[in-house]
């Protein structure tokens, strides 16, 4: 597709998305967004209160396996938080125009994500229960893997993100930085709610 | 004034409900009353304001122009705010007492009627309602509700029934189970209405009075005979439950 | 993720790359005048389909006897009546038809913040609907009813349920995108020097309504999710055999489905907020208490789901707190019709059908909110719950309420869609025919429920006969009403006299061009519209040369 800048006649033109006069647009882009991450994390929260509820009332039938431990997970928080720092770093490098910084900052927090997602795989495989085994079992698997499925899609736009931060034709850079920003609150709403996880699931 | 003298009228005299059949029966029909009462002054009241408003402002032929440029006003809005705040409080402080002398609010945890009955109750009204002297005499009775049918089991006769034989006058225990999906008991008559749960036995204590025969009617679609499940409770004096009971009891336990 | 732009030509005002004439309305448009129209055809035809439904279970109901269907056909049936009308008619024509259609008029926009986004919602409607009436005749639709409650929804056939589930995932998706570019238009994309409180009040409704779609809509779908885990995967969240707990899953629907029903009767609220000064000629009256009582529905809203559940077995302080919580929600609703009666009062009132269907939505609601309120006592509910007496208490809202503001609505727009007058007096037959039809098919199941009527029953105690024949016989009143106003619609977007661009005189901003408007509402400059509502002369100087508000509108910076 071609880029012909738009003639804005109006500043409050509407049509944002069409136009690239990202200064006064580029905000209601990023609280869209915003909103919609309130969205799902209102599908979590629904998640987690259906866990509660199961624990608080529903107690296990005798011999169901139910035990989690905890030093895979506690790496896994660790990656995530550790991840997001990186992205931070790497949003602060595209605005002082350091797109070579920028874009290693991206690869390394790719890395931890991807990280995450193989340290969880091989909690999954090594878990005693499976995913219709019981009650808890079965909402503990909804969740994480809810989760897992938002870091594999965070995974996935921060590679993009990393393409299209290249220096020759790619079209994200200081000044057209919504992907990069869109990306960066996507993935920390989503190590957001892995803290929170990891609370209900594991430690309480 | 006279709206609200025709409101009394109306709630007093216009009866919508089915006979009385159960001890809550008549509390529920107080509180039906004083719901309907306030409910048809509201209603007469705002539609009575709008028609009169729609008749008496309506555009004559001759007039062009707006009306009055009123945007608000302030004391009037409080009012409005306060007066129904007011009646909603006192409805809900009333239907909680009324709840409170069905023995609604009696918790559930506390239910004590009888040491077998240890598991968990989910919900109803709890047999801890019934009055204090009557605990003992309290009768309990099993139901299991299936697609799509009621059984009642009693077992201080093991006696298993379709229909609910109940004696008048004396508090009966429902401990109601269902077997596949979400039922409901409900009697018109008794102003009562439990889900019966698989996985969790909820309770119903009520003491019926009116010796007559009164439908059960299942109010939880329950798939495609919803409609069709339906059974019947038969209160009958003590001496003619009495007759029922001890011609049915496999075991000859004493009448307790 | 990136921002992809259309190659756009070198004209003055570029048009899009789109069809235009009537073609661009079975197109991806992106313009909102045509996604608001296009959801308001598309939530019709499916009107009709459920009216259609319904008609089938008022024939069946004419007997005692289960004889016009058998019964999981019934069962159905039900469902998909009650899906369709919520998911499919009610909710996007209320919130996408008018909604799109106004919001970026009233905020002085040209298009909504995410056009893209807008047409995506649309368009994920028909399919999600299709889907779910084709799975009655292929594999046969759900039969839990709009509520699904599991462990008969996890029992009963699973492809239907599967399909329904799907099919609903899809339109709450469509409703979350909806909500998300409300917020944002409404909020961000003001035309400088807009103040919040001076947007007309269907802004406000909206903006509470998104809010709801955005917090509760999302639970549904999480928990359909769960559901279908059930279904497919034999799991046990809801299933009573596996350790699951049935009473979970009812928390988690009425989560969502009792803001649900806010989000079908907040639009409404504005929608006769904006009919009702126009045609009596007066300033809505108390707009602050209007906006707080928007919000505080909204924030009451969200806390008074389990009312629906007063016999699933909650425990007693439970039941107390969705009591007392539910009971006030009556007081901001009270106050708003207290201030529409306001309105009317000393205006100069023109009895045509917009205004005669708005009241209907006032005599219809009161009379539903009053019943809402009695419903809220756990004491009455334990009787009725899951009655004919609930089917007529929110057939009153619903119905009564937000399918009588959507007629009113299509009265007073139509001649903005089109730029042609509907028929008056076509206009006030359909309304005498609904109005009269409505009552007589809900007034008596109120009765009915009382008196020992369960409700979603395809056979009933034959003691009920009568007024089950009464209901049926307002049901085709109903039904016929459709008539007139179907030949009304038609016939007058051919030969309608002409309406002019604001026959009205309202004051609202998108009167202030031309009807229908151009593809980006206004050539020039979007007017500013401080006094939506100005109408009217101050007491004191009841001026008659006055005659329209059009000296109030300030235009331009
Ligand atoms: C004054 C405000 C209202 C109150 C206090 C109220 C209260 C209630 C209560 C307590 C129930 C549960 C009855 C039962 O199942 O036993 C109920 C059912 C229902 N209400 Fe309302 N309501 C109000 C307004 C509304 C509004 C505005 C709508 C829709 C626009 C609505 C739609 C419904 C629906 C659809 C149901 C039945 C749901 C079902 O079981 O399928 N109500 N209402
Ligand atoms: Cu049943
Ligand atoms: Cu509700």
């Amino acid at each position: 597709m071609t880029t012909i800048p738009v003639k804005q006649t109006n500043p409050d033109h509407g049509d944002a998305v069409e136009s690239d006069n990202h200064e006064i647009h580029g905000d209601f882009r990023l609280f869209g967004l915003a909103t919609f991450l309130v969205a799902d994390g209102m599908t979590f929260a629904g998640f987690f209160a259906a866990y509660l509820t199961f624990k608080a009332v529903n107690p296990l039938p005798a011999g169901a396996v139910y035990e989690l431990e905890l030093p895979l997970p506690i790496l896994n928080t660790i990656l995530l938080l550790v991840s997001s720092a990186t992205f931070h770093r790497a949003g602060q490098a595209l605005h002082s125009g350091a797109m070579q910084r920028c874009r290693r900052w991206l690869l390394i927090t790719a890395a931890l994500g991807l990280a995450f997602l193989v340290s969880q795989m091989v909690e999954y495989f090594t878990l005693p229960f499976g995913l219709a085994d019981n009650l808890y079992a079965s909402t503990f698997y909804a969740a994480t893997g809810f989760h897992g499925l938002h870091v594999t899609l965070g995974a996935l736009m921060i590679l993009i993100v990393w393409w299209q931060a290249r220096s020759n034709g790619g079209r994200i850079n200081s000044s057209n930085a919504f992907p990069l920003e869109a990306a960066e609150l996507y993935w920390h709403f989503v190590d957001g709610i892995w803290v929170i996880l990891f609370v209900i699931l594991y430690l309480l | 004034m006279l709206l609200v003298l025709g409101g009394m009228w109306v709630g007093q005299n216009i009866n919508l409900l089915p006979v009385d059949a159960s001890v809550n029966a008549p509390i529920y029909d107080e509180l039906f009353q004083v719901l309907f009462t306030i409910g048809t002054v509201l209603f007469v009241g705002i539609v009575g304001l709008l028609v009169f408003s729609l008749i008496r402002f309506r555009r004559r032929s001759d007039q062009i122009g707006d009306g009055i440029a009123i945007e608000g006003n302030l004391p009037l809005e409080i009012f409005w705010t306060a007066v129904p705040a007011v009646v909603v409080l006192f409805v809900g402080l009333y239907s909680y007492d009324i709840y409170d002398r069905m023995g609604g609010m009696v918790p559930l945890a506390h239910d004590h009627m009888d040491g077998a009955h240890e598991e968990r109750v989910w919900g109803g009204i709890s047999s801890g309602s019934v009055q204090a002297g009557e605990i003992g005499n309290a009768l309990p009775i099993d139901v299991t509700a299936m697609q799509f049918a009621f059984l009642f089991h009693y077992p201080d006769g093991d006696i298993i029934s379709g229909e609910l034989h109940v004696p008048a006058g004396r508090p009966i225990t429902l401990r109601m189970e269902a077997k596949d999906v979400i039922h409901a008991f409900w009697v018109p008559e008794f102003r009562l209405k439990q889900d019966v749960i698989p996985g969790q036995p909820t309770q119903l204590s009520f003491t019926p009075t009116r010796p007559g025969r009164y439908p059960i009617v299942c109010a939880e679609l329950c798939g495609p005979y919803h409609g069709g499940m339906r059974s019947t409770v038969v209160v009958e004096e003590q001496d003619a439950w009495d007759a029922w009971f001890s011609s049915n009891a496999k075991t000859d336990a004493a009448n307790t | 993720m990136t921002i992809a732009l259309q190659p756009e030509t070198g004209t003055e005002r570029p048009p899009r790359l789109q069809p235009t004439g009537w073609l661009r309305y079975f197109s991806f448009s992106v313009d909102h005048k045509v996604i608001g129209l296009q959801y308001l055809v598309c939530g019709f035809l499916f009107y009709l389909i459920g009216g259609a439904l319904a008609g089938a279970i008022r024939t069946e109901l004419a007997s005692p006897v289960a004889d016009f269907m058998p019964r999981d056909v019934y069962n159905q049936v039900l469902t998909l009546h009650g899906t369709v009308m919520i998911f499919l008619w009610i909710v996007p024509v209320v919130n996408g038809a008018f909604g799109n259609y106004l919001i970026p008029f009233y905020v002085g926009a040209r298009d909504m913040a995410f056009p893209r986004l807008n047409a995506v919602a649309f368009w994920l409607i028909p399919p999600a609907g299709l889907l779910l009436i084709s799975s009655y005749f292929l594999t046969g639709a759900a039969q839990s009813g709009w509520t699904a409650y599991p462990p008969l929804s996890i029992t009963t056939p699973a492809t239907g349920q599967i399909i329904w589930i799907l099919s609903v995932l899809l339109l709450g998706g469509s409703s979350i995108f909806g909500g998300i570019n409300f917020i944002a238009t409404i909020l961000k994309l003001r035309r400088p020097g807009l103040k919040l409180m001076q947007l007309p009040m269907y802004c406000w409704a909206m903006l509470g309504t998104s809010i709801l779609v955005v917090l509760s809509t999302p639970v549904l779908a999480g928990t359909l999710v769960l559901l279908s885990f059930d279904i497919v995967a034999h799991t046990g969240f809801f299933n009573p055999t596996l350790g699951g707990n049935v009473v979970v899953y009812q928390h988690l629907f009425w989560f969502y489905s009792h803001p649900a029903v806010y989000i079908m009767v907040l639009p409404a609220f504005g929608l006769v907020s904006e009919i009702l000064p126009v045609h009596a000629r007066k300033p809505l009256f108390g707009y602050t208490t209007m906006v707080y009582s928007i919000m505080a529905i909204v924030g009451l809203g969200l806390i008074v789901w389990a009312h629906h559940m007063f016999t699933s077995g909650t425990p007693p302080w439970m039941r107390l707190f969705f009591t007392i919580a539910t009971a006030f929600i009556a007081v901001p609703t009270g106050i708003k019709f207290f201030n529409w009666l306001a309105t009317l009062w000393g205006g100069r009132i023109s009895l045509n059908s917009a205004m005669l269907f708005s009241c209907g939505f006032i005599v219809n609601f009161v009379l539903g909110g009053i019943t809402g309120v009695a419903l809220a006592q756990v004491p009455f509910d334990i009787h009725v719950h899951d009655t004919y007496f609930v089917v007529a208490h929110f057939h009153y809202i619903v119905f009564g309420g937000s399918v009588f503001v959507i007629f009113a609505s299509i009265y007073h727009w139509y001649p903005k869609f089109t730029g042609r007058m509907l028929n008056e007096h076509l206009g006030r037959l359909h309304f005498a025919l609904t109005f009269i039809g409505f009552n007589l098919c809900f007034g008596p199941q109120h009765w009915l429920g009382l008196n020992g009527m369960p409700r979603r029953v395809a056979e009933y105690d034959p003691q009920f006969t009568l007024i089950n024949q009464i209901s049926s016989v307002g049901a085709l009143l109903m039904a016929i009403s459709t008539l007139p106003f179907l030949w009304n619609v038609i016939q007058s977007a051919f030969a309608g006299q002409r309406a002019g661009d604001n026959p009205w005189n309202a004051l609202t901003p998108e009167w202030l061009t031309s009807s229908p408007p151009p593809v980006e509402n206004w050539v020039g400059e979007a007017p500013l519209v401080e006094e939506p509502y100005g109408f009217g002369i101050p007491a004191e100087a009841f001026d008659l040369a006055a005659a329209s508000g059009r000296d109030l509108w300030s235009s331009g910076k």
